[in-house]
């Protein structure tokens, strides 16, 4: 059930004709968030209208996220595939919220290219930088492959990340191999993080490594169990609140 | 407008480790003190508090407790000559900012230094001769021996009720505590942690190596504690939140949990967060700092508070920068030679390796920050340097600081970036590795030092501080030679699966964390056109400023600087409460 009683932005219905598959593939990982089902459960079911319209990625931008995403973390014994995870919404809302403004950022110029060991030294904000190096991205893929790259098959996909990662793919005035570094960041920030931030759904990359969160008190245990196995089921910030 | 205030007896500059404790010092002593902290007024019962706390992404990675760069950064390069960029996110350091600064987020571990870390220069040139040091290595003898400072390290032990096994009482070495420390008239205050499992295979492969495991003096202490100030401690949880966090139970030492529950209580001190302080007003003629300018960050209103007494506690980097944009002393020219402040700044040469153990179950979440097994055998001058074409050495330790799985993982070489078989090995290594690292001296040299920058500008309009800064010959010849004697213990301890060695090959990288080790810009000594302060870290050119932190380090040892900069902070306290305020001048002459 969609909560109505904050205002929210009509996914579907800003998404026209390109975002609908995406738009598809995404409800269903959510929806199961918002039920609390299991993931592999919520995989097989059909697509429902999304709980959560995006607050800040195009739909185009959203299918590219989602596209690379899976092709990080895809579907398997461990886990549902990122964007199932609610990996598009960790960065949604990241890039809509301060830190994809440009808090915590120095952002004065002059702005000159420097080595790379001075780090990031672009104008862009979070949120600019990743429409950039998506649009960059896709433009690349287009000339490479002949499509946008949320349209490429599987076996495509890694490739073409293997080939920025690899620092050889030529984007358009973008640096791919460091676009590339960002786009892992924020899966593995989003897989890993606790779940209050829209991924790590079901705490399932936690359970994943037996990580036991929250609330992490061991006093006694860290006697008892050296060189045990810990079994303990994982508990995030929602479940101590 | 600035707006003038009513004199007070004392200023200090940044209420972190050192201004906290100084502060205190000069209350107890009558004096009414000013505190001016920049970031805001923390609280532990609300802003440390669980479940909140131990959020990751918020803390370690977002860095919420670190000093935000939007409002003041530094610039970075790695020779004079080139151009110094802003370091537009933090990621090699992180410098803290708010109501107990850095020591409110790091990880505990409390050293003292070698006796021969005090007397570098000399006890080299003792032993290698007096042409050894190459002349571009501008490195100095501390002003005070260890057994000068031992009262001190032992009082900010006490402080934080430090856990931890002696290896030296008064001069009786003991198997099991660091046989290589200077003498020490009293054991740590509390006994040492519960040891880790990678605690455990270090210490086992040490041994059969001949080497001296012990474990880290700890600040995240292993039993309640009161303090001699009247602080209470709780006993750690091994909750592996320790460095980028807040303590949610009182276990970690800090100026919000040793210090400031006592000093905001007092009625001589009084706090004014989220004061920027901008420059010391300086008369050159009667040799006096007379008062402070700052800005309230809330309203932008400028103040300037005059003061008998004041001192900088506002950590390396404001230090030596509140120096220059106040035109105190000389700004250091690397071409010359002369002028000193800014000059011998350090860091910290790193060197980790990953290790993977199929059969172990690590349980890297159940840590604390200071909770590794540790060997001093390749640190300082306890191992013979001839022939090997640096000086200095490491401290090499190994043991999980935490378990979060966003930054903590370490997979084993070749496995794939990502996909399935990333999942898989993610899955199968997570609780089965650790690192073993390598943590190096670094030396002073010429080149490397801190001045205002020409261009980029804080927030307020004032010059950033510019860093000029990289890792040297003495830097690279140290981190291979001690990288693989870690590699070495390494073996020792039979992995399944081996990281590579990775000593300091490359230029200094401001991204990757390295440590929050920084040192030196307003240097002790004994001779004014060289040094800042004096032996009682008195400002050579200000009577009544007195400058506290590690930018008073000629050089940066191995062993992490807090210890010797809580020890510091008591030496000066004591000075400027025993001899200054009875006959205020010179402390030293020169
Ligand atoms: C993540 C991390 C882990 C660490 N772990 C360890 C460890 O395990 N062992 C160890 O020995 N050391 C460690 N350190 C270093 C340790 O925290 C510092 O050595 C110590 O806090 C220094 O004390 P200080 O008083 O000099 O500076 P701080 O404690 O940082 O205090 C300085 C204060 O001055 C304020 N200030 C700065 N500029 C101004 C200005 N212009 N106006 C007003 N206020 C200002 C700052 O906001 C800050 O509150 C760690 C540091 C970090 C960041």
């Amino acid at each position: 059930m969609v909560d109505q009683t904050i205002p929210r932005r009509n996914f579907l219905k800003g998404a026209g004709v390109a975002g609908t598959a995406v738009a598809a593939t995404l409800s269903s990982g959510l929806a199961a968030c918002a039920d609390g089902q299991t993931p592999s459960a919520a995989a097989a079911k059909p697509a429902t209208p999304p709980s959560e319209p995006l607050l800040t990625l195009t739909p185009g931008e959203a299918a590219f996220l989602s596209a690379v995403y899976d092709t990080f973390i895809p579907a398997d014994q461990f886990s549902p595939s990122g964007t199932d995870c609610g990996l598009v919404v960790y960065i949604d809302r990241q890039l809509a919220g301060a830190w994809g403004q440009g808090a915590r950022f120095y952002r004065m110029g002059p702005f000159l290219p420097g080595k790379p060991e001075q780090g990031y030294q672009l104008p862009l904000t979070p949120r600019e930088y990743f429409a950039n190096g998506i649009a960059a991205a896709n433009a690349w893929s287009r000339k490479t492959y002949g499509t946008p790259f949320d349209q490429l098959s599987p076996a495509d996909r890694d490739a073409a990340l293997k080939t920025m990662d690899g620092g050889k793919a030529e984007f358009v005035d973008f640096n791919s191999k460091r676009f590339l570094e960002t786009l892992y960041q924020s899966a593995m920030e989003g897989f890993f993080a606790d779940p209050i931030y829209g991924g790590n759904r079901d705490k399932v990359s936690w359970k994943m490594v037996n990580y036991p969160g929250l609330p992490a008190t061991y006093a006694t245990k860290a006697a008892e169990y050296r060189g045990k196995k810990v079994n303990l089921s994982p508990q995030s910030i929602a479940d101590l609140n | 407008m600035v707006t003038r205030l009513k004199e007070t007896d004392a200023v200090v500059i940044g209420i972190g480790w050192t201004g906290s404790i100084l502060a205190l010092e000069l209350a107890k002593a009558g004096l009414n003190v000013v505190g001016l902290e920049r970031g805001a007024a923390r609280r532990p019962d609300k802003d440390f508090a669980t479940p909140e706390i131990r959020d990751e992404l918020t803390y370690a990675v977002r860095q919420k407790l670190v000093q935000d760069p939007a409002v003041e950064t530094f610039t970075m390069r790695h020779e004079s000559g080139e151009t110094a960029l802003p370091i537009r996110r933090f990621g090699a350091f992180l410098p803290g900012m708010g109501l107990g600064g850095a020591g409110t987020i790091w990880n505990g571990l409390t050293w003292r230094f070698l006796p021969f870390d005090h007397q570098l220069r000399s006890r080299i040139e003792a032993r290698y001769g007096k042409s050894a040091i190459p002349v571009d290595m501008t490195i100095a003898d501390w002003q005070m021996s260890y057994d000068e400072l031992e009262p001190f390290y032992e009082r900010f032990e006490k402080l934080c009720g430090t856990s931890g096994k002696a290896g030296n009482l008064r001069g009786t070495r003991i198997d099991g505590g660091n046989i290589f420390e200077g003498p020490r008239q009293s054991d740590y205050p509390n006994r040492p942690l519960t040891q880790s499992q990678a605690g455990a295979l270090f210490e086992r492969a040490a041994k059969s190596l001949g080497y001296h495991p012990y474990p880290t003096p700890a600040s995240t202490i292993s039993a309640a504690y009161t303090n001699p100030e009247g602080a209470v401690m709780g006993a750690c949880e091994y909750c592996g939140h320790c460095d980028r966090f807040g303590c949610a139970v009182n276990a970690k030492a800090s100026p919000n949990a040793s210090v400031l529950p006592i000093l905001l209580q007092d009625r001589h001190f009084t706090l004014r967060a989220d004061s920027f302080v901008t420059q010391i007003v300086y008369d050159k003629a009667s040799r006096k700092a007379t008062a402070v300018r700052y800005v309230d960050m809330n309203t932008g209103q400028e103040f300037e508070q005059p003061a008998g007494l004041i001192a900088l506690c506002s950590y390396t980097f404001s230090n030596t920068r509140l120096m220059l944009l106040s035109g105190i002393g000389t700004p250091y020219d690397p071409q010359t030679m002369t002028g000193a402040v800014g000059k011998n700044y350090c860091y910290q040469v790193t060197a980790p390796q990953h290790l993977f153990f199929a059969d172990e179950e690590i349980n890297p979440f159940m840590a604390t920050g200071a909770h590794a097994m540790n060997i001093d055998d390749f640190n300082g001058d306890n191992f013979d340097h001839e022939g090997l074409g640096f000086f200095g050495g490491a401290l090499i330790f190994a043991g999980p600081t935490h378990g979060r799985p966003i930054m903590g993982r370490a997979l084993p070489p070749g496995t794939p970036r990502w996909g399935r078989a990333w999942k898989q090995a993610t899955a199968q290594w997570y609780n089965h590795s650790f690192s073993i690292h390598a943590s190096g001296a670094s030396y002073a040299h010429r080149g490397n030092y801190l001045d205002l920058d020409p261009t980029y500008r804080d927030r307020l309009g004032r010059p950033l501080l510019r860093m000029t800064y990289n890792f040297r010959d003495n830097d690279r010849k140290l981190s291979a030679y001690v990288a693989e004697k870690a590699s070495g213990l390494a073996k020792a301890m039979n992995p399944t699966v081996m990281g590579p060695a990775q000593p300091r090959r490359g230029d200094f990288d401001v991204a990757p964390y390295q440590s929050t080790h920084n040192t030196g810009g307003t240097i002790m000594g004994a001779d004014p056109k060289t040094s800042v302060v004096n032996r009682y870290l008195q400002s050579w050119d200000a009577d009544n400023l007195f400058i506290l932190g590690a930018s008073v380090f000629p050089q940066n040892p191995a062993h992490p600087p807090t210890g010797a900069v809580g020890a510091l902070a008591y030496w000066a306290a004591q000075a400027i409460t025993t001899r200054y305020l009875k006959s205020p001048g010179k402390l030293v002459s020169a």
